[in-house]
């Protein structure tokens, strides 16, 4: 096994604030590391340290086997990049973006103007060269910076929170491209997540950041098992909820969720248990909808947001529960905050952790 | 006394018959301010990513410092340079009073604080995410530097701007380190002072006729840029100066 980089005992401050509390982590090469927690616990510093743009204040970082000295990280940064949590692109084209760092590299033309057409294949948007950057959805340029970033095939690739603030239809599309790059070119990938989902879906190895500290590392599967009740409020993600469940005669479990809400789940269980429900599986009407589906609960519009194509709702049943639906069917239905709408879901679309 | 309707009509005449005189004092004047400008461009710039990019002590006070220096009486810059010019004064021996380089350097010196206040508002405006993303794309510190250049660049051709319409109309400065002189080896006259003048000995034809000239340059010169701002050319013109600093910045590095 490898190395491609190592944080030993590495502390960060601002002036008397701690945001990295002696974190030793080795990431090994060609895995996907999830750093997973709240807003806050120090999962970008990691990123900026290990993309060599900020200083450890303590603690020794090792990059390929040597020790970095931070006083001339040149070297270190043609090696690893970092796709910033904020979409930032150059005011220029999509071309110029994503060729950038080729420039920096001395990248012969022919050659820059092949990668570039490759990098924009593999986020799904050939034929974009040309266009303005800012110009495009929030979603396509999130997909150009991280174009930008594959495109220089550096051995150590740093994503912070890439699918945060994306509509499915992007975040989808990301998470593919994460993984083929993964796959296909052995690059060794930390990403900053919040989402478990995500975290374990995508990485081989998941640490846990809570305050400043590693909390737990391991396989998704190991980290989940050991993990204490309140997943659920620890990696704070939509439409997450703890609860106690109940086996029901019918088999099936029912999770008591608080406030009143009983989710019933296809899984048997009992005790303590998180539960997620994908916000494109429920199904929002302004009535209640006969159907098979054995979650149907009457709520209020709390938050209307603006995604690319879409709408994120948050519909107050005593607990938020978010969903998505098409601008047209925001429309067509007339919606606005404080309607009274249901929302109904299947026993089987709700993920049992 | 002066007959406005007749004066009037005497410059358009002069303007129309192309009069070798008053073209002269224009391309002089143009000259003049277009060298002030590319040295206070190749001073001012630089001061301006310095205090906009580093964090230091006292970079407020000096950003106050360049905002005051832009409200100074012309008068007053006018008389430290003509004590500074004159043979008694600390630059003297250089014997550039009224003459040709004394007007560029006066100019270079007035439009500066302009430059310099422009152009680090400018830099400041650019996402301070910039500099690390270039950084973590792969640049030096000085590349990166120049990436963050490039997005303000809008800004700083404006500074450009305002600073040679500043240049171009100045009378003060001019007149006091320049003189008024017409004729010689050094002929100092530009559009600004020989209004001046002629005003004062009543050909006011020929001071109607540089005040229209002047107000068409400006226009003109204010037109192109805004045009070629549009068409992204600046743009690109200016990657090649600043792809050479870079490349002598990373020499020297």
């Amino acid at each position: 096994m490898t190395v491609t980089a190592e944080l030993k005992a590495v502390t960060k401050a601002y002036g008397t604030k701690i945001v990295l509390d002696a974190v030793n982590l080795q990431i090994r090469e060609g895995e996907i590391i999830a750093l997973l927690g709240p807003n806050g616990s120090g999962k970008t510093t990691i990123l900026k340290i290990l993309a060599f743009i900020e200083n450890p204040t303590g603690g020794e970082v090792l990059f390929q086997g040597k020790s970095v000295n931070f006083n001339n990280t040149e070297k270190e940064r043609l090696q690893s990049t970092l796709v910033f949590q904020k979409t930032t692109l150059f005011g220029t084209s999509v071309y110029n973006n994503i060729a950038y760092g080729l420039k920096l590299r001395k990248v012969p033309k022919e050659i820059r103007d092949r990668e570039v057409k490759k990098a924009l294949e593999l986020v799904k948007l050939s034929g974009f060269e040309k266009r303005s950057a800012r110009k495009l959805s929030g979603g396509e340029q999130q997909r150009v910076a991280i174009a930008r970033a594959l495109v220089l095939k550096t051995p150590l690739l740093l994503l912070d929170e890439p699918t945060a603030n994306l509509d499915p239809k992007n975040a989808g599309i990301l998470e593919e491209v994460i993984d083929t790059v993964n796959r296909e070119n052995k690059t060794t990938i930390v990403m900053a997540t919040h989402n478990m989902f995500q975290a374990k879906k995508l990485s081989h190895r998941i640490a846990l950041m809570d305050e400043g500290k590693k909390t737990e590392i391991g396989a998704p599967a190991e980290v989940f098992g050991k993990l204490s009740k309140n997943l659920a409020s620890f990696a704070a993600v939509d439409n997450t909820f703890n609860g106690i469940a109940k086996v029901t005669a019918a088999g099936t479990s029912k999770v008591d969720i608080g406030k009143g809400v009983q989710i019933e789940v296809t899984a048997q269980r009992q005790g303590d248990t998180a539960v997620f429900i994908n916000p494109q599986d429920i199904i929002l009407s302004k009535t209640a909808v006969e159907s098979s589906a054995r979650n149907t609960f009457k709520g209020k519009i709390t938050e209307i947001k603006d995604l690319d194509l879409l709408v994120k709702l948050e519909v107050n049943v005593g607990k938020p529960f978010t969903v998505q639906i098409t601008k047209q069917s925001f429309s067509e239905m007339g919606l606005c905050l404080n309607a009274e709408v249901f929302i109904t879901f299947k026993a089987s679309s709700v993920q049992v952790l | 006394m002066a007959d406005i309707f007749g004066d009037t009509v005497k410059a358009f005449q002069l303007i129309l018959s192309g009069d070798p005189g008053i073209f002269e004092i224009v391309s002089r004047s143009l000259l003049f301010s277009g060298i002030a400008i590319i040295l206070a461009i190749l001073w001012g710039t630089p001061i301006a990513m310095l205090i906009a990019m580093k964090e230091f002590r006292g970079k407020t006070i000096i950003k106050t410092f360049f905002n005051t220096l832009i409200g100074l009486p012309t008068v007053v810059l006018g008389l430290i340079l003509f004590l500074s010019f004159s043979r008694g004064g600390p630059l003297g021996f250089l014997g550039l009073l009224y003459t040709p380089g004394a007007i560029m350097i006066g100019q270079a010196i007035l439009v500066t604080p302009i430059l310099v206040s422009i152009g680090v508002s400018a830099i400041e405006s650019v996402d301070p995410e910039i500099m690390s993303l270039a950084q973590t794309l792969g640049a030096s510190e000085s590349q990166a530097q120049i990436a963050v250049l490039k997005e303000a660049i809008n800004g700083i051709i404006l500074s450009d701007l305002a600073s040679f319409n500043r240049a171009i109309g100045e009378l003060g400065v001019v007149l006091m380190v320049g003189g008024n002189l017409e004729g010689g080896g050094n002929q100092t006259t530009v559009m600004t002072t020989s209004i001046a003048r002629d005003v004062q000995i009543s050909e006011f034809g020929l001071a109607i006729a540089l005040g229209i000239l002047l107000v068409i340059v400006l226009f003109t010169i204010n037109v192109i840029v805004v045009i070629l701002r549009r068409a992204n050319y600046l743009v690109e013109l200016a990657k090649g100066p600043y792809a050479k600093l870079k490349r002598s910045r990373e020499a020297k590095g």
